[in-house]
């Protein structure tokens, strides 16, 4: 068995300092570890998009990255962005447009949604539908995922304007 | 599935980089991005020993301009490509091209050098290196050495890289004022691997290409170029006649491979619809265009 690799990060704005297994990726870390199950693991091979965490302020596929590379950096996931309030608005979104029924997909659509409103305010329908082709859902077939993705769009434009 | 173990290492040096390629050989794989890596990891499909994680060495990061070329270091993620404001001015093929690739949380992670390296035949950015005439920059035991684009995808995800080399970074030599390019797939869906797609380059003067490349992903074991098409297309003035005859150029000298859902015949209709809808921006533009 590998030795197991110090590791000190910030997850949700809470300095942590562990060991972990290198071959141990950033989700399982998050899940098994910290205990933070909000963060979803589909395929892990990075098709899915259910996995969806941010890391030093991007978002990246939590299976696809090692827990020891995130070593010094600072983690978002949906627990933090959720207590915050910074996706408050999403989240109402995605209830008032029934944009969710089982629920696995959420949390990593909504960390990939909180990226596009933030870094395109101005998305159009067809950019919002190519932002989240990364991230499946099995349920709703998009419709109203890009409805409620839309629907915050428009808002903070309206209340920056 | 998960990853089964391996040992792990972040050096701080290229040359500390070579020295463990040098003692672990095909027991130690590098990691950049890991949009690969850890997928076969993952699925048990590759079981390294050793995994070497190059993202501490600052000097493989960086897009700059050094006198006639554009140096893209190979940390560069695709997210820095698609946004970075040299690449749209110096290589803008390249900018055209970034959106296709995966999705954002993987662009964001994805870098160029680990694309470059893994060679895959139905990745971008191989594609758009060598539409681009650029150079690969290694760095070995023996020191720096540069390889042509055209010489270094050698076969199925190989390049002329030895094991115990690293790539550090690609050289593109600086658009001009003539430059056209231009970059299209197809794929069922956005982000996924495509079926057929093709990068060109070429300088425009008037109504006509010269120097063209032409260059197919999809298709064959490598990123593959139609030297017979670029042949025909040179100097010509692209009428309507030219691009048929172009585009039946182009159909009968590729033998593509077929793909799970694909047969050589839907690829080589394809890669024809593909130049025929690319050369008519090159006689219309009047400045590059995607």
């Amino acid at each position: 068995m590998a030795d197991l690799y110090p590791i000190k990060l910030t997850v949700n704005g809470k300095p942590h300092q562990c060991s972990v297994q290198p071959r141990t990726h950033l989700v399982d870390f998050l899940r098994d570890d910290l205990g933070l199950k909000g963060s979803h693991l589909g395929c892990e091979h990075g098709v899915c998009g259910a996995c969806t965490v941010e890391l030093n302020g991007q978002i990246v596929r939590g299976c696809l990255t090692l827990a020891v590379q995130a070593d010094g950096g600072t983690v978002q996931t949906i627990e933090g962005v959720s207590a915050s309030g910074v996706i408050r608005d999403l989240q109402d979104a995605f209830v008032r447009r029934n944009a969710l029924q089982c629920g696995f997909c959420t949390s990593g659509m909504l960390m990939a949604a909180k990226e596009l409103v933030e870094q395109m305010p101005h998305a159009n329908r067809a950019e919002v539908r190519e932002w989240i082709s990364g991230n499946y859902c099995r349920c709703t077939g998009y419709h109203a995922i890009v409805d409620a993705i839309c629907d915050v769009l428009q808002q903070r434009k309206e209340a920056t304007a | 599935m998960k990853a089964a173990a391996f040992d792990y290492v972040k050096p701080a040096s290229i040359d500390q980089v070579i020295a463990l390629l040098q003692e672990h050989g095909d027991d130690a794989r590098l990691l950049a991005g890991g949009q690969t890596l850890m997928a076969t990891l993952n699925m048990r499909l590759s079981e390294p020993q050793l995994v070497v994680d190059i993202t501490g060495i600052e000097s493989l990061r960086g897009i700059s301009v050094q006198g006639p070329v554009l140096r893209i270091g190979a940390l560069a993620t695709h997210t820095d490509i698609e946004f970075s404001p040299l690449v749209a001015r110096h290589a803008p093929l390249l900018k055209a091209a970034a959106p296709h690739i995966a999705h954002r949380a993987i662009r964001n992670s994805g870098t160029f050098g680990g694309s470059i390296a893994y060679a895959d035949p139905a990745a971008e950015w191989p594609t758009c290196l060598l539409a681009l005439g650029g150079t690969v920059v290694a760095r070995g035991p023996k020191g720096e050495r540069r390889i042509a684009a055209d010489d270094f995808f050698t076969g199925l995800y190989s390049t002329a890289l030895q094991p115990d080399e690293l790539l550090t970074a690609c050289e593109i030599p600086l658009a001009g004022a003539d430059h056209w390019f231009g970059f299209s797939e197809l794929a069922r869906r956005h982000g996924d691997y495509a079926i057929v797609g093709m990068a060109a380059t070429a300088r425009r003067e008037g109504d006509a290409l010269h120097g063209l490349r032409i260059v197919l992903l999809g298709v064959d074991a490598t990123p593959v170029r139609a030297r017979q098409t670029e042949t025909l297309l040179e100097a010509r003035a692209l009428d309507m006649a030219t691009v048929t005859q172009a585009v039946a150029s182009l159909r009968s000298e590729i033998d593509p491979l077929p793909d799970l859902t694909n047969t050589p015949d839907t690829k080589r209709h394809l890669a024809g619809v593909l130049l025929h809808r690319m050369l008519p921006t090159a006689a219309t533009a009047t400045t590059a265009t995607a």
